[in-house]
């Protein structure tokens, strides 16, 4: 085993900052009270509470009323789906969104179908980005719903969400994204991109796992997920998560603080990554489009080999990433991005995801590229579709 | 994730006899691309007795260790003793499996059938 860990898997999930945690620690055993509560420690568990909902609102440019507090991304991603299809039926059982989706999306979507919903899943181009356009052209009587994620989790394409934003708002249709890959990333303004609702996790900026948020914009109509006590202003039953609620609003702070300064830094490791891996191993395709993507986000395929085999290799150095392949899905099938963007099933197999943070340095880039090119070599070597005569190493 | 054995990670890592056998007397192809992993493997056979054997492999570690273990198994046996090595003997010679990858040592058994299969084949030709 190595004995250093350099941590390529910020999309996946992020190592929780001291300030993070510091600011959690009296809520698990100070003051550890249940914000319902009438005494002092759950008074303050409650005012902590609330301090946090203004810091996630300031965060996206939102009012803290209309913050609401979840267990994860993917329950928030629920919560806006399902919440804003029951309550609006009446108006309509159509829902848009897009063949990229996280699953938390797509299979609430397939999930709604029982219920007699519809969806329109429009593909993206093979920039791994969706034509405005086309979600026009989707757009029926009974729409009620379009859900966009703001930013993909394995190729990082962001997404028009102003656009989007716009249709849906001159429509009157309700707007949701998932920006759990976007926050602390790009700005994000929601009043300003028109949007309805907004999904997002602490645990992908620094923040704990185990808490997430939903924006709820005033007046918008959705039903509750969760039912039973009154907490989150009856809006989302059980007791809070008062040290992970800490946690995340200290997270959303520091994330977006200064976002251009740390999107900048994080590019240029993108850019020497991509650019050093296309000039030493051929073969090779940068999936997304190369502009309109997370500053921090790689994602290649290496042809003839497959994913899992290049994570295990990289292991052994001490490099944490990961790959679209089957293997690493636990299904036969490889990552259902990488087929949208039209990538055949056996390179969309080779694939491989390195998402920074601000943490990584370029010293662990030119490590990664000196140890990735043989591992890549090697495997081809192995590999009964790699065909020698074209070899040029 | 469920943890790869030792084994597993020694075979994969340092695998056994990979490459391709020029004069192969026969040659099988399991699997298929789509699904994330092809095994091909090269026999060399004389007096019904394995004496050589040499594998490719397109997929995971698990395909890649198991690919490996099975020429171990059945490097000089004879064909009828290879024909009788099974996706549960692959298995356990590299103590274990995680559950999502026993399907890697079904291909690991087929692709040891598919080429002594291809040398019976070739051989009722000749006579």
């Amino acid at each position: 085993m190595s004995e250093h860990t350099y941590y390529f898997d910020n999309s996946a999930t992020t190592k929780v900052s001291k300030e993070v945690m510091d600011s959690m620690q009296p809520y698990l055993n100070e003051i550890y009270g249940n914000p319902s509560t009438i005494y002092s420690i759950g008074r303050e568990a409650k005012k902590a509470i609330e301090i946090a909902r203004e810091k996630v609102a300031k965060a996206i440019n939102a009012d803290s009323k209309e913050i609401f507090f979840t267990g994860s991304g993917t329950e928030a991603d629920n919560w806006a789906i399902k919440g804003v299809a029951f309550a609006n039926q009446y108006k309509g059982k159509h829902i848009i969104t897009t063949n990229i989706e996280h699953h938390a999306v797509l299979h609430t979507c397939e999930y709604l179908e029982k219920f007699g919903f519809e969806t329109t899943y429009v593909p993206v181009k093979e920039n791994g980005i969706v034509d405005v356009n086309d979600i026009k052209d989707a757009i029926r009587e009974d729409t009620i719903l379009i859900s966009v994620m703001f930013a993909n989790n394995e190729i990082g394409t962001i997404q028009p969400i102003k656009e989007i934003g716009e249709l849906a708002k001159e429509k009157n249709i309700y707007f949701h994204t998932d920006a759990v890959q976007a926050i602390g990333h790009i700005p994000i303004d929601v009043k300003e991109l028109n949007i309805d609702l907004l999904s997002l996790s602490a645990h992908k900026f620094h923040g704990p796992k185990g808490v997430g948020a939903l924006y709820v914009k005033n007046g918008v109509n959705i039903d509750n997920l969760l039912h039973g006590g009154g907490q989150e202003k009856r809006r989302r039953a059980s007791t809070e998560n008062t040290a992970g609620i800490v946690g995340l609003g200290t997270a959303i702070e520091i994330a977006t603080q200064d976002i251009p300064k740390k999107a900048e830094y994080l590019k240029n490791l993108r850019e020497k990554t991509i650019n050093g891996l296309i000039e030493n191993i051929p073969d090779i395709i940068v999936n997304g489009d190369r502009e309109k993507r997370l500053p921090g986000n790689v994602n290649v395929c290496f042809k003839y080999i497959e994913g899992e085999s290049i994570l295990l290799h990289l292991d052994q150095y001490g490099i944490c990433a990961s790959s679209g392949s089957a293997c690493t899905s636990g299904s036969l099938e490889p990552s259902h991005v990488l087929l949208a963007i039209g990538l055949p099933h056996e390179i969309a197999h080779g694939s491989l995801r390195l998402s920074f943070s601000e943490e990584n340095t370029e010293e662990e880039i030119d490590y990664l590229l000196e140890k990735l090119p043989p591992i890549i070599k090697n495997l081809r070597n192995m590999s009964p579709l790699y065909n020698k005569s074209n070899c040029k190493n | 994730m469920e943890e790869y054995s030792q084994k597993v990670m020694d075979h994969f890592m340092n695998p056994r006899n990979v490459g391709v056998i020029e004069d192969a007397d026969a040659i099988g192809e399991v699997g298929n691309a789509r699904c994330g992993d092809i095994m091909k493997m090269y026999l060399k056979i004389k007096d019904n007795v394995i004496e050589d054997v040499k594998f490719q492999t397109f997929g995971c570690g698990a395909a890649v260790a198991t690919s490996s273990m099975v020429t171990e198994l059945v490097k000089e046996k004879t064909l009828e003793e290879a024909l009788k090595i099974t996706n549960k003997t692959v298995a356990e010679a590299l103590d274990g499996l995680p559950p999502i990858k026993m399907h890697c040592s079904n291909l690991a058994e087929e692709a040891i059938k598919s080429a002594i299969e291809d040398y019976k084949k070739k051989n009722e030709k000749k006579e």
